[in-house]
């Protein structure tokens, strides 16, 4: 060891540091939302096929995260499932625009030894077993909806996010769409003051907790369900049916809704027949006078593609693609997209 | 010594024109100018460690001021932690950093102390030093690594052990509550392993500070091994295991990503060692990043000013304890 | 002795032997479960390949073993220089100054600050001014934990020069600076890389300060003033992933940094150990 080991150390690590530039002619760094992360990763991925310049890294901390990150500027675009509220909007200087990429559903996911399969849930009730009010998972108010299986005496684990969650707002959003006390309580938010529950780090964190924890009840979007192989629970909508999560009940949740112009609409407890009662859409945070030109543009191209070619990658991760008429209002907000006053998109 | 010579070797530069010849004087100008130069080079350099403090302290201070001037007292004595309808307090937090520290502490120190005292009092040259290393090794592995452990083995075998203790201990609030694993009990073991380096190499310094002849004097009285220990070689050099001690739980108290991954991230006071929990440090890695509200962000700084206080007072502490012990060993 | 003091003494001496073998219980285990659950995903695949998207098996940690390389090089190449030059003053310089006697403090105190809390301040003092999370900022963090403790471990490897080295090379008529940099910084550059490597690793393995900061990054980083992987940020994301693969590879992943940061630890002890006992 002396000198010019040390020596050696630096060059070592200069070029190594240096040696990453070559790769990429444009990076561009996303943060938020980890609903839609597997969709988003999957895209990001496929899309350096389509445009090898462009790689865009997108880091999954939580809607919380993805809308502060991107007021404090210090990422190029966000995400979120919970939408911002006015006072948060009219706080930036630029307009900030929420774009719809598709639409998930909130697995209700359990860990009961015993039960694969099977357990039914009212909205009334999961609001109590978050509340602390049901504690163990053969109370009979779970088991008068469920007389075609056992549950065993086991204390409830309830399980939920620690970080500012988009997925925290879908499910407190329809918790206080079924429950008074709940709303009157709790209320809906990324964050919120949890009366019971273990948190975990975002969707990943809540599947490996329920998955880890015998007992334990969570919520997670639906791709970290099936790609875990949680088991999760029907739910009574608004209809009175009990419906399992899926793709298609999710874009039923999304038919009969009135879209406004900038997108942010809640399609919890839905009306329809077969509608799943907890879904949500899920959104990319861009400023609409992007600060940087390259990057604007890129990102403008590439959302072009998401909602367009690259719809069907999302049903293969249990995502629903935007309704036909949503995704030709997103690519008409698309082209506002803008540097200084030169849109990007024809 | 050294004093004289830097006075020395500086007087001689600040009196050039005493040298007859000039190449001489310019050289030696070039040298003192060169040496005033690198000297204040260092000296920039050894500010830079105050300003390392002042940059701490202010940008803690200034971005935690709003939750400081809205809150006051109030904030750590609130149990409040509510960011839908935004009130802030740090009760439940400051609660699950301490109860987790001292928790860790209750079970390190004996173990840390009995190490020591094996190393310094009872193992030969030969079993000494693997069992050092071994120390060592346990201080080197990284935070993150010593989580993933917690979630893969420790976690599994707190809940596994719980309905053992609530079948013969249950009536005892400290072990009630469900099987989750992520408990305060977890995040207690995690920290007592990561401090026991710390406590144990520190006391072991202040062990090995005893002079023999107090251990000869004691055995000449007809003392045993044990009594030896027990009444001459651990009283002598209490404050140095005291400081020892603090510095573990200074360590403790900051340790971040070991005890997120275990505490189960619930910010609520209760008494079982079963139920999770949550501490300052684990509350700011989860929420600092995603913090929308100024309030929030505000709030957070002022955990982590609170965080940096405390961990700073008890540093304080164990620095003045140690050089108290510096100086005793001196004068004997 | 009577029987019973006798029978105490025994037992006595028996703790400290069991004090021995529960805290090294944990070690034991830790490093199976290292060994065990690390070398399944372990493969050529795992050091050279970025990660896959999520849920897709396969891929490895190659940009953050490269990124934890270049973050803690850079907080090195911030850090070293500072910390010599500070230790340097409070050596030779500022000795017995107060000045000295307060930074000499402050740098004792900074060593337990609570790495999230520099990850903090880094965030506030280095990312929203960049406008991005950045490799630099983690250096940035990192580099504010290894100063003050580099700067104490330099000061002292500095006294244990002989003065009578010193005195010598200033006999020579050489300048005092030449004589700190080529005579005493010289006889002392074994403790003091000693010192270097010990904090190198010490920050290799930390993940706090870099949540904030470097944030991560999904394939190699673009340029040093862009979010970069680390294997520290990496293996805890994995870690808490609900994804078999995900949670194998943190296993991997903290093989990795076990060899690499344990490793360059035992190296050092040994080697500063084996010198010290050529010495003596």
């Amino acid at each position: 060891m002396g000198k010019r080991s040390l020596v050696v150390a630096l060059v070592l690590m200069l070029t190594l540091s240096t040696a990453g530039t070559a790769l990429a002619n444009l990076q561009i760094n996303g943060a938020g939302a980890s609903f839609p992360f597997p969709i988003y990763s999957r895209w990001f991925d496929e899309y350096r096929q389509i445009d090898p310049a462009v790689q865009i890294n997108y880091q999954s901390i939580g809607s919380g995260g993805g809308i502060s990150q991107i007021t404090a500027r210090t990422v190029d675009f966000g995400a979120t499932d919970g939408p911002m509220t006015d006072e948060a909007l009219a706080e930036l200087d630029r307009k900030l625009l929420h774009i719809p990429t598709v639409i998930g559903a909130v697995s209700v996911v359990y860990n009961i030894p015993g039960v694969d399969s099977g357990l039914k849930l009212t909205g009334d009730i999961l609001a109590d077993i978050y509340l602390g009010e049901i504690t163990n998972w053969n109370d009979a108010r779970i088991a008068e909806i469920n007389s075609d299986i056992v549950l065993p005496h086991l204390s409830i684990a309830v399980a939920r996010r620690s970080d500012g969650s988009g997925t925290t707002f879908t499910f407190s959003d329809y918790l206080s769409s079924v429950s008074e006390t709940w709303k009157n309580r709790v209320g809906a938010g990324n964050a919120l003051r949890w009366p019971v529950g273990l948190g975990a780090k975002g969707n990943e964190g809540v599947a490996g907790l329920v998955r880890q924890l015998p007992g334990a009840i969570g919520y997670v979007e639906q791709a970290y369900a099936e790609q875990n192989n949680l088991s999760q629970a029907a739910l009574q909508n608004k209809a009175g049916n009990y419906i399992m999560p899926s793709l298609e009940g999710a874009s039923l949740a999304a038919a009969g809704v009135d879209m406004p112009s900038d997108f942010r609409v809640s399609i919890v407890n839905a009306a329809g027949e077969q509608a799943y009662p907890i879904a949500t859409f899920t959104w990319l945070l861009v400023y609409e006078n992007a600060f940087d030109e390259a990057v604007g543009g890129k990102l403008a191209e590439f959302l072009l593609w998401a909602v367009t070619e690259g719809a069907p990658y999302a049903e293969e991760l249990h995502y629903a693609p935007l309704p036909a008429e949503v995704a030709e209002m997103v690519k008409d907000t698309l082209k506002q997209l803008h540097f200084n006053g030169t849109p990007f998109l024809q | 010594m050294m004093q004289q010579l830097h006075k020395g070797h500086l007087g001689r530069d600040s009196s050039p024109g005493a040298q007859g010849e000039h190449k001489q004087d310019k050289r030696m100008l070039a040298a003192t100018i060169q040496d005033r130069a690198f000297k204040h080079i260092s000296l920039l350099a050894a500010l830079a460690v105050l300003a390392l403090v002042v940059v701490i302290v202010y940008q803690l201070t200034t971005n935690a001021w709003e939750a400081i001037s809205r809150y006051r007292l109030g904030f750590v004595l609130s149990s409040v932690w509510d960011p839908v309808f935004h009130d802030y307090g740090a009760l439940p937090f400051v609660f699950g950093t301490v109860v987790s520290s001292l928790l860790a502490l209750l079970i390190a120190v004996p173990l840390s102390l009995g190490v020591a005292i094996f190393l310094s009092e009872i193992a030969t040259a030969k079993l000494r030093r693997p069992i050092i290393f071994l120390v060592e090794v346990l201080a080197s592995i990284p935070s993150v690594i010593y989580g993933l452990w917690g979630i893969f083995v420790l976690v599994p075998l707190v809940r596994q052990s719980q309905p053992f203790f609530q079948r013969w201990f249950g009536f005892l609030p400290i072990f009630q509550g469900p099987p989750f694993g992520y408990s305060l009990l977890a995040a207690a073991i995690i920290l007592a392993i990561m401090i026991i380096p710390t406590i144990t190499s520190l006391s072991r310094d202040a062990l090995a500070a005893v002079p023999n002849h107090q251990r000869e004097a004691s055995y000449a009285l007809g003392a045993s091994h044990w009594e030896t220990i027990k009444n001459v070689v651990l009283p002598y050099n209490k404050s140095g295991i005291i400081a020892a001690v603090m510095l573990g739980l200074g360590r403790a108290l900051g340790e971040t990503m070991a005890v997120t991954m275990v505490i189960g991230n619930m910010p609520q006071i209760s008494a079982s060692l079963f139920m999770p929990a949550q501490t300052m440090a684990s509350l700011i890695a989860n929420e600092f990043g995603e913090a929308v509200s100024p309030l929030h962000v505000s709030a957070l700084m002022e955990i982590g000013l609170l965080l940096f206080l405390v961990t700073l007072l008890i540093n304080v502490l164990a620095k003045f304890l140690t050089t108290r012990t510096k100086h005793k060993g001196v004068q004997k | 002795m009577n029987k019973r003091r006798k029978l105490t003494d025994k037992l006595m001496t028996i703790l400290p032997i069991l004090s021995v073998l529960i805290t090294i219980l944990p070690l034991i285990s830790i490093s199976v479960y290292l060994v065990y659950k690390g070398v399944q995903y372990l493969n050529v695949q795992f050091l050279t390949e970025l990660p896959k998207p999520v849920g897709q098996p396969g891929g490895g940690m190659a940009n953050s073993i490269v990124g934890s390389g270049i973050v803690v090089g850079l907080a090195g190449l911030i850090g070293v220089p500072i910390a010599v030059l500070a230790g340097i003053y409070l050596a030779e310089y500022g000795r017995k100054t107060k000045l000295a006697a307060v930074v000499r403090f402050f740098a004792d105190v900074l060593q337990g600050v609570p790495s999230i809390v520099i990850g903090i301040v880094a965030y506030a003092v280095v990312v929203i001014p960049m406008g991005s999370f950045s490799a630099v900022a983690g250096a940035a963090a990192l580099a504010m934990m290894l100063i003050p403790f580099l700067t104490r471990t330099t000061e002292e490897a500095l006294l244990t020069v002989p003065q009578d080295v010193k005195e010598a090379g200033l006999a020579l008529g050489q300048p005092q600076w030449r004589v700190v940099l080529g005579i005493v910084l010289r006889s002392a550059r074994g403790p003091i890389m000693t010192g270097v490597m010990l904090g190198i690793a010490r920050i290799a393995g930390e993940t706090a300060p870099l949540l904030f900061t470097a944030l991560n990054n999904r394939f190699w980083h673009n340029g040093l003033n862009g979010p970069i992987s680390t294997l520290t940020v990496q293996i805890y994301n994995y870690a808490i992933s609900p994804f078999t693969d995900w949670n194998g590879q943190a296993w991997s992943g903290a093989l990795v940094l076990v060899l690499l940061v344990t490793g360059l630890n035992i190296l050092v002890r040994t080697l500063a150990r084996s010198r010290y006992s050529e010495r003596s």
